[in-house]
């Protein structure tokens, strides 16, 4: 086989042509405390708190929350046609942000995360530079990433911020899995939303104060108090999770409101954590080295690490196990289900993670599933799709279907869809209670003759 | 008890039915609404009233169109598919499986062995509407065509999955001449063939089907195909009588449990439901009459004089241009004006068109007027050439932009917007830059106007000309034909009037062509001379969204429908001989045709072909995709060197018979690249090799009911066939490893598979029930690291019995690894010979860049034939790609095909005489940013950059035309340097000094 040999080396031996047009640059020395930094509303649970989190560290982040047709047809306009549509909602964010004048052009810079994986969604950050290239040539675009890519523009991230951003996931998921345990229940309109505020509120308190923030078992308790006063009807309502490209799963911009609307047909939905994601991307890096066996040490610290994240989970596991709510999935769960339907060396985009966390659903009691993908999305071909057939194989009740999102998939369409699953799912519910009821009914004389 | 009702509202019809408490079905109508769906729910209430009198109602609407109605009136919802399983399970107990065609939809129940519920995706065909569209383009109606297909003789391959690509397939069978019998019975196979890959993806449809909705009511030919190509026996296929109606019945059924209301009661929940506020609208296209007068004269000042055809003697110059829907025929005089014109649909016969007008073009004229010369364009250039003998044809993009230059010396930029094409050409220094054409999934031109009018009872004029003061014109966003379809829809449900639908499908098309074609970011990226043209121009609602869009004042000639024929007209007139050898007016008399379509037997493709004999003995071929088919000696392949690794790739395989059994190999995707490797591989150990069977359009159906994502890239798709292939031949197992990691050829920053290629394996092991533990080994893999590969590959085949020591193993992919070397050296070897070859004769090369799989002659459809029949010589990305720099790119330069794309770009751009034409699987999210990237290398050497999109569909017709453009535009520029090389040599050969260039400010 071939000798060992990198780009590097190559380079050196041969002659080397730049293509690369010129682009501004983010110094974070000279620019942090000069400059205004704006980022798409990806994540909108987590970046409520991640905002606060890098706002704390001196920097002025702002999170944009523009949406609607104009973001949609400025992203259309600048991004290429069978780009995915997560990338044309973020560019349309952006630059339906910059037309607006509320920003100094001059002194605005753009921030996104590159994950440097095999799907294409790791080229946002060029995708992104070429689109504001004509009408926002000082706006430099600073990329967050682990994976040492695009050096002359990267976000200064020390290992300490690295901890905070991990912890404030951590929280952000715990709001979301309350909230949405909440929600569909609450006997004063609006209560849960109220304990969002709050929850929320209290989380980044710590993180103004530049202490406890760790704190995670107090933290986590305490977002469960806070939902857990929120008083609630004890009606059972169907439970409908949400798994697909990371984008749309959880982007209300990308999925059109999906939450909204699964709570407006009356159901629990129920969208796995990011922390997931997280856990997702660290156990492939190991599985690089068991697969194929490249790096050990870098396998074994991420082992480490993910050990640590692990470990954290389940205290966090046991807090919800004592509540009224469900608790989070376990991440060596999801690992388990995966190996039942596919291998999980399918580590682009969310690979293995879709059809992994559909298992997870099903086995814990949720088997109605929305696998929401952008339309043409190469990974879901095989990890949502692709694996949808076995996963009806697997278990009896699973109830899937699978929605692309487009800029011009027309809300009415997805809906029907989406309708369409719920009235199998509502079938299955109400021959569940039924069963249930005639279950209890056959027990209670049981009992009483006992 | 009350009577139980059901309201279904589809995307064109609207069904009630009326059911008693016994479940007997006292009422059911069915009717059109073309879009006014709330007035036509309300009538058909009325008539429910006058029959039933006042009584209560429980009542549900479902439908896709309903669900607006339902969510604004407070009436009942039900989901369609979950009303029709209703319906069925009451009425046809029995039942296995229902298959329902709507207007927009298409649905498949399952009921017995697991009940599933499915809907086709955003973005399928194969329905209703795709029919009506179908029907459309052949100019007759649903009921013509359902006759036609019932005496069909033969059934040509169709994509249904779009009407867009549908389309694309059938024009070229038209303007052929072949028979609308068997298209139309081709578009019921089609629509089947979707339904069963894209509905059942996997799952066999057995048992008792029954057969739902309009289309399958109605076409009888639509329900002969479902029953052949199901194999259903006559009990199994059931028809019921009740098919276009059961989804009301069953909406009625689920009524049971609504509060019974008074009928009153209900068309007045209906009549007061409000259009919601949330469709977007813009600006409308002209505030006053008086806007649009001036508007109008100021276009008018462009159009050409004429010249009386009753009174004019002398000359005159006569243009065709067979376009892909219509026809357009113009005789000039030599002072540029308009003798004689005539613009007309093709309905399917441009050849007959042309000659019976050009009968009558005579019959007026008698010998006054003499044709001096002529020329054809366009499609059927050839065809018509041949038939009426024309001096010349010319490549439509040289025509149109022939015709623009008349008007504007200066143009800098042309858009043509056709009935199925746009086309935009940039100008630079005289000649054509840049040329953009549609790719098959963004469409949606002229003939989209032209269904939706005809969905709307109208006619096209009338339809655009509403559109012009309507007041709130509707967003419906730029993409293809089904998606607007979709926002149409939509729009109709939120309650938009069909002006504002009018206005907003003209605003469409332009932003279509704008962001989607040209992709321009700015209106100033389009030049200050822009002329526009094309048939779908005459409308002046698009004319008008076009200025507004781009804040731009264009010219519009008016002979904007004929430009490309003018264009003709004036190469004829400006390259005319002493005598023309233009068909006579006695010729003309005699002329007869007659038109057989046979499979050519040249080689094993069996292409479909079409022969037209002309009356004086003459024949011309067409649909063949070498020139074996029209009877003449193949281009050599000498300077081809896609037929050279098709063949040699195939060497890599020695054939010995082996000792330990049969390894089957799909010969797709990756293994394009890796079968020398595994060959070498397996073959050391002692394995014989089979491969599967060659790629073609019938391996793809054999695996199409395993395709479980239908929107995956075709070489992916054709995988399924070729898993079929080898299943059925009986080998020990089947070899396809996953490898997240591609061969690291040091020139990018990682070495990423695409997702597809790296993975598809699993995919195929879950949607194949003929796929097992046993049979199938997918091992992961990296092939760049020795060590842990050999180790898996040991586990591997020691888990399926095959026992060999570790040194076996790496004996074995040392061999393989050798065997790949000796590929690539003698590839790049031939590419030396080629290029030396090609500049001996003087020859241009042209790289075909792509994807190792585009060696695939299914998947390449053979463009490197029509290359070579060009006379060019071929090379390939990988055959020298390492000529070329290694180079540093604006996107992540991590996948070694890419990186593989970016070097032979390079070299291109740095070696005379050669250019490229990149080859781009539709449904590649990933080549959505190499094309870009290729582009922008091209560019900045000022080189063209051509891209060819491919997919099931084998359109040659249309790459021929953007490749001969893109040679025109070559040969010019080289023109232009030989002219600028000549001028340097005459002023320095008289003395006159080089003004030194001018430093830059």
């Amino acid at each position: 086989m071939k000798e060992k040999k990198n780009r590097k080396k190559a380079e050196e031996e041969q002659k080397v042509t730049s293509y690369r047009d010129d682009y501004p640059k983010w110094d974070n020395k000279t620019m942090k405390s000069t400059y205004k930094i704006l980022a798409p509303d990806m994540l909108p649970w987590h970046f409520m708190i991640i905002e606060e989190v890098i706002r704390a560290e001196g920097y002025d982040l702002e999170i944009l929350r523009n949406d609607g047709r104009k973001v949609i047809d400025e992203g259309l306009k600048h991004v290429h046609n069978d780009t995915c549509y997560p990338c044309l909602c973020v560019v349309g964010q952006y630059i339906d942000a910059l037309h607006s004048g509320k920003y100094d052009v001059d002194h605005t810079a753009l921030m996104i995360t590159q994950t440097g994986g095999g799907c294409r969604a790791s080229n946002y950050m060029p995708l992104i530079r070429k689109a504001i290239k004509n009408e926002f040539p000082n706006v430099p675009v600073v990329s967050v990433n682990f994976s040492g890519l695009e050096k002359d523009s990267s976000f200064d991230i020390s290992m300490g911020l690295l901890l905070k951003i991990a912890y404030a996931i951590m929280y952000g998921d715990s709001v979301m899995w309350c909230y949405n345990q909440t929600k569909p229940y609450e006997l004063e309109e609006g209560a849960s939303d109220k304990a969002r505020d709050e929850a929320v509120a209290y989380v980044t308190s710590f993180y103004k104060n530049h202490k406890g923030y760790a704190k995670y078992k107090k933290i986590n308790q305490k977002i469960i108090d806070i939902f857990s006063a929120v008083k609630i009807t004890d009606e059972k309502k169907i439970k409908v999770g949400i798994v697909g490209e990371i984008y749309v799963k959880y982007s209300y911009l990308g999925n059109n409101n999906l939450e909204k609307f699964l709570l407006s047909e009356g159901c629990e939905p129920v969208v796995p954590a990011l922390m997931d994601f997280v856990l997702y991307c660290i156990v492939n890096t190991v599985n690089d080295h068991r697969l194929y066996g490249h790096s050990r040490a870098k396998a074994i610290l991420y082992n480490l690490i993910y050990k640590f994240v692990h470990h954290m989970q389940k205290n966090v596991i046991k807090q919800f196990a004592k509540s009224r709510y469900e608790p989070l999935h376990d991440f060596d769960h999801i690992r388990a289900c995966a190996d039942k339907v596919i291998n999980q060396g399918v580590k682009m985009g969310e690979g293995w993670l879709i059809p992994a966390e559909m298992a997870a659903c099903a086995e814990t009691g949720v088997p109605n599933i929305v696998c929401a993908q952008p339309f043409g999305c190469l990974p879901n071909h095989i990890a949502g799709k692709g694996a949808i057939r076995t996963l009806k194989n697997m278990y009896q009740d699973e109830n899937i279907v699978a929605v692309d999102y487009d800029p011009s998939a027309t809300r009415v369409n997805q809906e029907n869809r989406i309708k369409l699953m719920l009235a199998t799912a509502r079938e299955t519910f109400a021959r569940e209670q039924a069963e249930a009821a005639a279950k209890k009914a056959t027990d209670e004389p049981a009992k009483a003759s006992r | 008890m009350s009577k139980l009702m059901g309201i279904d509202v589809g995307s064109t019809t609207v069904k009630v039915s009326v059911v008693d408490d016994q479940n007997n079905i006292l009422y059911k109508s069915y009717v059109r609404h073309y879009a006014k769906v709330k007035e036509t729910v309300l009538s058909e209430l009325k008539n429910v009233r006058a029959q039933f009198g006042d009584e209560e109602y429980r009542a549900s609407i479902a439908g896709s169109a309903g669900l607006g109605l339902s969510q604004r009136s407070g009436v009942n919802f039900v989901q369609e598919v979950q009303a029709a399983f209703i319906a069925i399970r009451q009425f046809y107990p029995d039942t296995d499986v229902a298959i329902e065609l709507g207007g927009e939809d298409a649905k498949i129940i399952f009921v017995t062995g697991g009940t599933e519920q499915r809907m086709n995706g955003s973005c399928a065909g194969g329905t209703g509407a795709f029919i009506d569209q179908m029907a459309t383009l052949l100019d007759i109606t649903v009921e013509q065509m359902d006759e036609y297909a019932l005496r069909a003789q033969k059934v040509y391959p169709i994509a249904s999955r779009c009407g867009v690509f549908a389309k694309s397939d059938i024009q070229p069978l038209l303007n052929q001449g072949a028979a609308k019998e068997d298209i139309s019975a081709s578009i019921f196979q089609a629509v089947v063939d979707q339904t069963v890959s894209g509905l059942a993806q996997g799952r066999r449809i057995k048992g008792k089907v029954l057969f739902l909705g309009g289309p399958l009511y109605f076409l009888k030919g639509l329900r002969k195909a479902f029953k052949e190509t199901l194999k259903l026996s006559d009990e199994n296929a059931v028809f019921p009588d009740l098919a276009p109606y059961l989804m009301s019945v069953g909406a009625a059924l689920h009524s049971v449990g609504v509060q019974p209301e008074s009928i009153d009661k209900i068309i007045g929940r209906i009549e007061s439901a409000k259009g919601a506020d949330d469709i977007i609208v813009g600006k409308p296209l002209f505030e006053s009459r008086q806007e649009y007068a001036d508007f109008v004269k100021r276009h008018r000042a462009t159009d050409l004089k004429f010249a009386d055809i009753a009174t004019y003697t002398g000359d005159c110059y006569l243009g065709v241009d067979s376009g892909s829907t219509t026809t357009k025929l113009i005789m000039i005089t030599p002072d540029y004006r308009i003798l004689w014109s005539h613009y007309q649909s093709n309905n399917g016969q441009p050849l007959d068109i042309v000659i019976s007008k050009l009968k009558e073009f005579y019959s007026i004229v008698g010998d006054r007027v003499k044709i001096r010369a002529s020329a054809t364009t366009g499609y059927g250039e050839d065809l018509i050439k041949a038939a009426i003998k024309a001096d010349f044809g010319i490549v439509e993009t040289v025509a149109h932009f022939k015709a623009a230059m008349h008007f504007n010396p200066k143009v800098d930029f042309i858009i043509d917007i056709g009935g199925q094409d746009i086309k935009c050409f940039k100008i630079k220094n005289g000649a054509i830059d840049s040329i953009m054409l549609n790719e098959a999934c963004s469409s949606g031109c002229g003939s989209f106007i032209q269904t939706f009018a005809k969905a709307m009872g109208m006619e096209i004029d009338k339809f655009a000309e509403k559109g012009l003061y309507a007041q709130k014109p509707v967003e419906l966003g730029s993409r293809c034909t089904v998606f607007m379809n979709s926002s149409v829809k939509q729009a109709q449900k939120e309650g938009a009037s069909v002006e504002d639908i009018s206005a907003g499908l003209s605003s469409s098309i332009v932003k279509n062509a704008l962001y989607k074609v040209i992709r321009v970011n700015s209106a100033d990226d389009l030049g200050d001379n822009i002329v526009v043209q094309g048939g779908t121009f005459l409308n002046d609602a698009v004319l008008r969204a076009f200025e507004m869009e781009t804040g731009k004042q264009v010219i519009r000639p008016g002979v904007a429908g004929l430009m490309g024929a003018f264009g003709a007209a004036l190469h004829a007139m400006e390259n005319q001989n002493e005598t023309t050898t233009t068909i006579s007016r006695e010729e003309l008399e005699n002329f007869s045709y007659k038109s057989t379509s046979t499979n050519c037997h040249g080689c094993t493709s069996n292409c479909n072909i079409n022969i037209i004999r002309f009356g004086d003995g003459r024949r011309f071929v067409s649909g063949n995709k070498c020139e074996r088919g029209a009877g003449m000696k193949p281009a050599s392949t000498e300077l081809d060197i896609y037929a050279y690794k098709q063949e040699r790739i195939q060497k890599c395989v020695d054939g010995t018979k082996g000792s330990m059994g049969k390894v089957g190999i799909p010969f797709q995707l990756g293994m394009y690249e890796q079968l020398p490797i595994w060959a070498g591989f397996f073959e050391t150990l002692g394995f014989e090799i089979v491969l599967s069977d060659k790629s073609s359009r019938d391996l793809y159906f054999k695996g199409q009911h395993t395709i479980p994502s239908d929107t995956a890239c075709y070489p992916a798709k054709l995988m399924h066939g070729h898993i079929e292939s080898l299943l059925d031949k009986g080998v020990d197992f089947i070899f396809l490893p996953c490898e997240s990691y591609n061969l690291d050829e040091h020139d990018s920053t990682n070495h990423y598979n695409c997702p597809v290629v790296a993975y598809y394996p699993e995919l195929l092991k879950a949607n194949n029930e003929r796929l097992t533990e046993d049979n199938f080994m997918m091992p992961y893999i990296d092939l760049n690291m020795r060590k842990s590969c050999v180790h898996t590959l040991h586990e591997t085949l020691k888990a399926h019995g095959y026992k060999f020591s570790r040194g076996q193993i790496e004996k074995a992919l040392d061999a393989g690894f050798a065997r790949l070397d000796s590929y690539h050296a003698d590839v790049r070897a031939k590419a030396d010979e080629i290029l030396a070859k090609a500049a001996e004769q003087g020859k241009q090369t042209i790289v075909l860049v792509g994807r190792p799989y585009h060696l695939d002659a299914e998947i390449n459809h053979g463009v490197n034939k029509l290359l070579t029949s060009l006379g060019l010589a071929v090379l390939s990305e990988d055959s020298v790609f390492s000529k070329g720099d290694i180079v540093t790119v604006n996107v992540l330069n991590q996948w070694t095909y890419h990186a593989r794309l970016y070097r032979a770009a390079d070299f291109v751009c740095h070696t005379p005489n050669v250019n490229l034409v990149q080859l781009v699987s539709f449904g590649c999210g990933l080549d959505a940013i190499t094309t870009d990237e290729v582009r922008h290398i091209m560019e900045q050497n000022g080189k063209l950059y051509t891209q060819i999109k491919i997919d099931e569909i084998n359109n040659l017709g249309v790459v021929k035309i953007r490749l001969r453009s893109t040679l025109a535009a070559i040969e010019e520029n080289k023109a232009k340097e030989a002219r600028a090389a000549k001028d340097a040599a005459l002023k320095a050969a008289l003395g006159v000094s080089q003004t030194p260039a001018q430093p830059q400010a």
